[in-house]
Parts: C-alpha cells; structure tokens; sequence
C-alpha cells in the first residue's frame, strides 16, 4: 500500500525573511555592535556574529544547558532567548571568566579535579556554577547536584564536577555541611 | 629521584586549561571567511520515495544560495567500495541524496544553503518535498523468527565460535537450571557536541574539512573515493572532539552534505545537524537475548548457553559481539552460542560505548544472578567457582587477568558481606534496600599506528600522530608517554593530533589508542633518542662513547648511562653543541604477532552498585558503585579514573534511563531530544569509587597498557539490574528498569 505526502504551497508566495539590524551588547566587558535578525538566538549571534564559540551548542532547545551564559550576572540558557531582547545587557561568556593562563577559581578546579572529558558541556557547566555561586545556594552537596542538574555532561563527569564546585563554594564559605 | 618519570601518575590534562576557557576549538568553531551554512532536510516517512521537491519555491527567496537533492547532486562514485569507510559493515553503504528512495526515517532528502544558518534553518522549514509513502516495518518483535546469521561482518566482528561439549544435553541433566530472555531498546549515543562540519574552500579544488569525527583519516579516504578527490585535494581535521562514543566512528551525512556543497558553489560551507538528526546517524541496537543456564551440584556450571539476535538496516549487515563473552568470562565445558540480525527499515546501527559486549553483558550477568539465585549461592561466591583461568573460545591462557582481585578488592570497598542474600530482606531511609554485582571483560587490541617526533636545540619536543581527542586524554598520556622516554618535563612536550598532514593513525574506538598510538609515540621518540645518543657520542671524551641505545636512558633532562649515572651529559648541551636546529624521526607500530599467538588478551571488571526503592513510588536511587578494573598498566590515573566513572554513569544511564522510543505506526522514533532520551544528570549520580587492580604485562604491547574506555561500563548496569531484584524481589528483564516495571 502507498499513499502520497504532500503539502500545498504557501497562498501568496514564501514569506520573505526578516531584514537585520543593529544590536548593542556587552559582551565581557566590550560593547558590540553586531548586525542581527530578529530571529538569531544569543547563542548564535555568540558563536556565529561575536566568533565567541566558547559557548556550545548542543540542542538549541534549553534542555542540555551547554549554552549557559550569565547575563546581567544570572545564568541562562542562551539557546532560548534572542540576542534583540538583550540590547545593552551585560553578558559573560566563558571567555569572560578567565583565559588558559589566568583561570578563574572556577575555571582551576574543573581541571584539577578532571571535572569534564571532552571539555564540551564544560563552559556551560562553569558558567552555570557561577551563576549558582552568585546565587548563594549552594549550602550542601545535595543542592549543588540539584541545582547543576540542568547541565548536562555526556562523558560523565559528575563526580568530578561536584568537586569543583563544592571546592570554590568552600572556599567561598558558602557550604554548611 | 627522577621528575620525569610521568607514567602512571595524575598529571592535569594538558588540554585542561584551552577546555575550561572555551578556547579549544571544536569543528564548528573554525571562524573561516565567507562561510555559507547548510541546514539538512530529513524524511517524515520510513519508506517510500520521494516524488517531487519544490526546491524552485525556496531557491526564490534572498540569500538561498542553493538545494541539493538526489535530483542535482552531480555524478559521484558509482561503486559501493568507493563508500565503505574503514568499519563499515557488509552491504551497500547509505548515500546520501543519490536516489529518490527512502529507505528509513530522518534520512536526508536535501540540504539547503544559504548565507546564513538562520536563513538555511527557515528556507529549509518552507521546503515542500512530497513523499509517496510505503508500508514499513520497525518493529524487531515482528522479525522473531527472520533472523539470519551474517556473513562477513565489519573489520573485529567474530561470529560466535562453534558449541562446545554437549549443551543441551548437560541442561537437561543439570541440578538446576534456569531460561530468560532479556531485552533492551535502541539507544543513541548523544554526544553533546553536534555532529558538525566546517568545510574551508581553498581555492583549485582543494578543501580542508574540519570535521566532527573519531578518524580524520578515514573520512579523508572516504571522501577521496566519494568525490574523487586526490590526496592533496582534501585534508581534514579533528583537534578537539566533543565526544564521540561510537558515533564518529564511519563518516557521518554531515561531512558528506558539507563537502558537496563546498565543492558545488566553491565556497565554504559549514553543516551541523541538530539534536533530532543525531538520531539519525547509528545507535545501539534493539537487542533480544535468550540466556539458559544450568548448573551441577558443586555450584560449577554445567551447560550455558547465549542467544542474540538484533535489528539492522535494509542496506547494511551491521555486526557486533554480543554472545562471544559469554564463551570466555566462565569457566563451562558445554557452551553454546548463537548470534543473528533482522532487517527493519531503519538507519544501520552502529558501535556505541562497549559495542556488543555492553548488551550481551546484560543478559549474561543478569542471568548470572538468577543461576546464582536458583543455585542457593551468593553471587559473587557462584562466580568465583566459575572463575576462567583460561580462555576456552579460543583454548589459550590470558596475557595476564587479575579479575579475582578486582573482585576481592570491589566486594572489600563496597562491604559485600553486609548483605543478605534473600531479596527485600534489606531496609534503609525507609526504603527497600538493593545490593548487586556484575562483571565484564573486553578486548586488549592493539592496531598499526604512526608518529613523528621532532625536537629542537633548546629541547623543545613536539610529537605529532593523526590520533583523536574526544575527552578521553589522548593529548595527557601522549605527552606523558613522550616526555618520559625522552627524560623530559612535560611542559617541553607538546603532542599535536587530528590531522591528516600527520603520519597515520587508526580510528578512535575499541579502547586501542593508548596501546596503538602510545606505543607508535614511544618508538617515534627512541628512534629520534638513538639519533641524539650518536650526536652525544660524536665527542672523542664522550662519557657514553660505544654505549648502546638499551644501555643509557634519559632522565631528568640528561642522558646518562643506566648503571652508572655519573657517565651523563645534558641534553640541551648535545643538541646545541650538534650545530641541528631541529633533529626528527618518524616510526611507527604494529603489534608483536608471534609473541601474542599464543595468548588471549583482555581487560577485566567488577562493579557493585547499591540502590534505594521507594516501595510506594517505584522510584529507584543508585546509592553506591563500587568500581573495580583490571586493564593492565595506567598511564595517567586522573584521566583513566574519569573514563571509569564516565562508563559508571552509563551503565547507571542504560539501566535506569536510556532507550530511544520507536513509534511503529510511523516508523519513527519519537524521544529524540533531550527533554524525553534521559540521560543521566547530576542529581542521579551516586558516590562512585574507581580501583584499578595493575596488571604486569609485557605481551599486549611495550607499555603494558590495555586500554580503559569501554570496560568500566561492563557489570554497570547488570549490577544496578541485580540490585533492583535484590531490593524488590522483582526480576525486570527488559531494560531500562522504569518505576512502571516495579509497580
């Protein structure tokens, strides 16, 4: 048995796409000024108009979290908003956070605890730590796997992970138990 | 004491600091000038063909630069050979926009081109392409009794060896005996990097593809036999990888749609897929097992015999090893095993994580447990009176397999003895309390691999090989390897990989890179410590004049003689003193056959896992792993113990969680996104404790090293699986264990 698929062709011809324009960011510290769609995700104006690929992309769905970035200081998933919406807010990316010669604490401890294998979801597991650092909740082990949760790590790191984490939080005096 | 000494310690990668940063550049993170970007098209139907594409609509609108599609992709190899990658398995490869013909759901029917990724994304949304829709079959329950056994295989299949003694026979007279069958779904690797690839137009027909791959070299000459290209028309890279498991192995559709557009519009063009396509590209195979086992008096087994058959491609004999283990990891003098496929109208499957041994381990180890059970034993004290001192698949000793002292060392951590053999005879937080074991074993292989190492008068070593980096330390342990045989620190070390302008590597997979390439490093790096020891001995006062290469070593940034160390010179000296900028040499290595005929050479593994379930909810918390392997010498703990505790996570990840959901009607997976494919996360991983149990040997390769990246994963699930019947008295055979099994 076969049966034909087929879709009628849009009334009016193929809507055209949407023109671009200027969009101001602040993106670590630098203002930019990037020529955007309307419909370019702050993910993809990062790695595609800024040529910041440190931040990842891995379902452009908000369900894996490797796109995590802080705006404004609070982390979010930068697959699910639009660089238009963010016109003169304050982003970070992981570029933002420290360089190969001058790591953050953060940045330190996922490499002296092992806290990620092929280093894909790392930024966005370090910046989504900060943002939970900035948060001021991270008081237990229980919570900082709790609330690392919507990072997801293929290879598996989370033990490691967990360490870093708990090691700055400490530092920090943030842990109670 | 020596400082550069570095194997088998727990040196920080060395790649760590570019990872952290988000300077580590991925293959779709090369920022190449006037880059256009291809969006895929996939099929809503299983089978059928596609009848019309109205690719005139969207070529229409501003900044469409191009669709491909079978009806104007130009003339391409003809042959099925000029398709077949270095794993690809019997049949005729899948290529992509060749023919109308749909032949499995989510296959690519075009690729649209345009300035931008948004503008590919949308052109490709408004793309109408009418299909004309066959009768399909995905379902392997249908195809029970269609399984044939394959004829070929790709390159390491092995089909099953023949029966040993008599079976069934020593079933039938067994003193208790026990028959499952046990089942898992598809699975998909999902790594997390996108499957992408960035294609630089280099003018005069020559491109570089920076590509999302586990062997540069072998997409290299797949796309020389696909587009015809020579050898010094196409270089591809792969410096970092994020994450392959499996799923790099062949050439993906990606790399294929780049390079023809590139070539087509000579223009680069970059091509990623999205999380839903990465369903499309290989998985795990939907897998039934039939296990019958049967025992004698003493707790000895009498007859075991193992069963597989899984689903493949219309077009592809996709093969794995899935029953040989089961011949191995006992000791049983009547074996019987038996292994087949079933054609469905999917995409080929393809090696993930353990391929074969992963799913055979299941039924084998789960089975283990309800002998063990039947038996009146404890589960590990049944395994030890079955412990196999030899290999009798193949009727030869094992190089070396200390898998008894992982299993005293793993039960000692994990406090075995605290258990109580009756099932839900154990409570805690108010929860039925689990407690379970499984083992594995997988190959210790060693492949042809190349390198080159160079070093310059201020003693600068670099060591270049056409090896991977997928997370699993490929970068650490070779400059481990490097900076010790030449006596060096490792930061005068740096290895490059990725490369097809490097000596030739194999693929990333099968656990073989640090015996393969390692052992290629190291010989690169003596060849070049023989050069520089006939530059120290050029001299006439020369403290190693009429030394042989065995009879010095470097260490410390010197070359001295191994039994007197004061008879030493400085390295640095005797390279600037030889007038040479730059010193290099290039080897490479093949395994040691006559040596290792004579031997079955393997890793080992132990796992014991703890789980809490909540009686009223069903719900299932892994508490505990206990983790124990047995892979000869580790070249570098804190990357090695990472690749265990990753395997843990998937072994907890292919009991409690994964399985890609096939709804049949549509032929169609219907979870394929992260949202609904749970992998698991943080909150679901539980302590986990890594023992590495040495292992001495000198006949699987100079370094003694067996490789850690698919071992780990063994035993995983089967002991969470156990631990579920221990805790609930339940016996869920169909993974993955969800709360509506236990309800």
């Amino acid at each position: 048995m076969s049966q034909l698929l087929t879709r009628a062709p849009a009334s009016g011809g193929l809507p055209a796409p949407v023109p671009t324009g200027p969009v101001r960011l602040h993106i670590n510290g630098e203002t930019q000024t990037l020529q955007l769609a309307p419909w370019t995700s702050l993910l993809d104006a990062l790695r595609e108009y800024a040529h910041l690929t440190g931040t990842k992309k891995g379902c452009d769905h908000g369900q894996c979290g490797a796109c995590t970035v802080l705006v404004n200081g609070r982390r979010i998933n930068s697959c699910l908003t639009l660089a238009v919406m963010h016109e003169d807010d304050d982003i970070t990316t992981i570029e933002g956070l420290g360089t190969p010669d001058n790591l953050s604490p953060l940045q330190q401890a996922f490499v002296d605890h092992d806290a990620f294998q092929c280093g894909y979801c790392t930024p966005g597991q370090i910046c989504s730590a900060q943002g939970l650092l900035n948060e001021g909740r991270a008081h237990s082990e229980a919570e900082i796997k709790e609330l690392m949760s919507g990072n997801l790590c293929r290879c598996g790191a989370y033990v490691g992970i967990l360490d870093a984490v708990s090691e700055v939080a400490n530092s920090q005096g943030e842990m109670v138990k | 004491m020596t400082q550069t000494n570095h194997i088998g310690k727990a040196p920080n990668r060395v790649d760590g600091p570019l990872k952290v940063a988000g300077t580590a550049h991925y293959s779709g993170e090369f920022n190449v000038p006037h880059l256009a970007y291809g969006y895929v098209v996939s099929s809503p139907i299983a089978k059928g063909k596609v009848v019309a594409i109205h690719a005139d609509e969207v070529r229409a609108l501003p900044g469409v630069l191009e669709v491909f599609s079978h009806e104007n992709v130009p003339y391409l190899a003809w042959f099925d050979k000029s398709y077949k990658d270095q794993i690809a398995p019997g049949g005729s490869p899948f290529r992509p926009l060749h023919s109308p013909d749909i032949t499995f759901n989510q296959q690519p029917v075009a690729l649209v081109v345009a300035d931008t990724f948004e503008l590919a994304r949308y052109a490709a949304a408004l793309l109408r392409i009418d299909y004309e829709q066959e009768d399909h079959e995905t379902n392997l329950e249908t195809k029970r009794t269609e399984g044939y056994a394959p004829g070929g295989g790709k390159t390491g299949f092995q089909a099953p060896p023949p029966p040993r003694g008599n079976p069934d026979k020593a079933l039938k007279n067994a003193t208790h005996s026990i028959e499952a069958e046990y089942a898992h779904g598809a699975q998909h690797h999902n790594p997390m990097e996108l499957f992408t690839t960035t294609v630089e137009w280099r003018g005069d027909g020559k491109i570089t593809a920076y590509d999302k791959t586990q062997g540069v070299y072998n997409v290299k000459n797949y796309l020389m036999g696909v587009f015809g290209l020579g050898k010094d028309e196409v270089r591809v890279v792969n410096q970092f990888m994020g994450g392959g498991f499996g799923a790099g192995l062949r050439p993906q559709y990606s790399v294929f749609m780049a390079v023809l557009a590139t070539l087509e519009l000579k223009r680069s063009v970059r091509v990623t897929l999205t999380r839903q396509q990465m369903f499309s590209i290989g998985h795990r195979p939907n897998t039934l097992q039939l296990l019958k086992m049967g025992t004698n008096p003493d707790g000895t087994l009498a007859s075991l015999q193992h069963h597989a058959l899984h689903e493949t491609s219309q077009f592809e004999d996709y093969t794995e090893n899935i029953v040989n283990w089961s011949g191995m990891l006992y000791q049983c003098e009547n074996v019987k095993l038996g292994y087949q496929l079933a054609k469905l109208d999917i995409y080929s499957p393809q090696d993930m994580r353990a391929p074969g041994a992963a799913s055979g381990n299941v039924g084998l180890e789960v089975a283990m447990d309800e002998m063990a059970y039947a038996a009146g034993l404890d589960p590990l004290e049944f395994r030890l009176r079955n412990y196999a001192d030899r290999d009798q698949n193949v009727d030869k000793p094992f190089s070396s397999k200390k898998l008894r002292e992982c299993y005293k060392q793993a039960a000692a951590k994990f406090g075995w003895e605290t258990r109580t053999q009756k099932p839900r005879s154990m409570r805690a937080n108010g929860k039925l309390r689990g407690m379970g074991m499984g083992g594995g074993v997988w190959d210790a292989t060693q492949t042809k691999s190349a390198a080159k190492a160079l070093i310059s008068a201020d003693g600068k070593l670099t060591v270049r090989s056409a090896t991977g980096e997928n997370g699993t330390g490929t970068y650490t342990i070779m400059t481990q390897i490097a900076a010790e045989t030449l006596g060096l620190p490792l930061e005068a070390v740096t290895f490059e990989l990725g490369d097809t302008d490097q000596p030739e590597a194999p693929i990333q997979g099968g656990s073989w890179t640090a015996a393969s390439v390692g052992t290629a490093v190291k010989n690169a790096c003596d060849a070049l410590g023989e050069k520089i020891l006939k530059l120290a001995q050029k001299p006439a006062d020369s403290p190693l004049k009429d030394a042989k290469y065995d009879e010095v070593e470097f260490v410390n940034g010197q070359l001295r003689l191994r039994l007197d160390h004061d008879q030493a010179v400085v390295l640095r000296d005797v390279l600037q003193a030889s007038g040479e900028t730059q010193l290099e040499a290039d080897s490479s290595a093949l395994p040691n056959m006559l040596k290792q005929q004579g031997y079955s050479m393997h890793s080992h593994n132990v796992a014991f896992a703890e789980v809490e379930v909540d009686e009223d909810l069903g719900t299932i918390k892994v508490t505990r792993v206990v983790s124990a392997v047995a892979a000869g010498r580790i070249l570098n703990q804190k990357t090695a113990r990472s690749q265990v505790l990753g395997s843990v996570v998937w072994g907890l990840g292919m009991a409690l969680m994964e399985e890609t959901v096939m709804d049949h009607k549509f032929g169609r997976y219907v979870n394929h996104n992260f949202a609904e494919y749970h992998i698991p996360v943080n909150a679901d991983i539980p302590h986990i404790d890594v023992i590495f149990v040495h292992e001495d040997d000198d006949i699987v390769n100079p370094l003694g090293v067996k490789g850690i990246g698919e071992v780990g994963m063994l035993g995983v699930t089967a002991a969470i699986a156990n631990a579920v019947f221990h805790a609930t008295g339940k016996r869920v055979r169909d993974l993955p264990i969800m709360l509506d099994k236990l309800l």
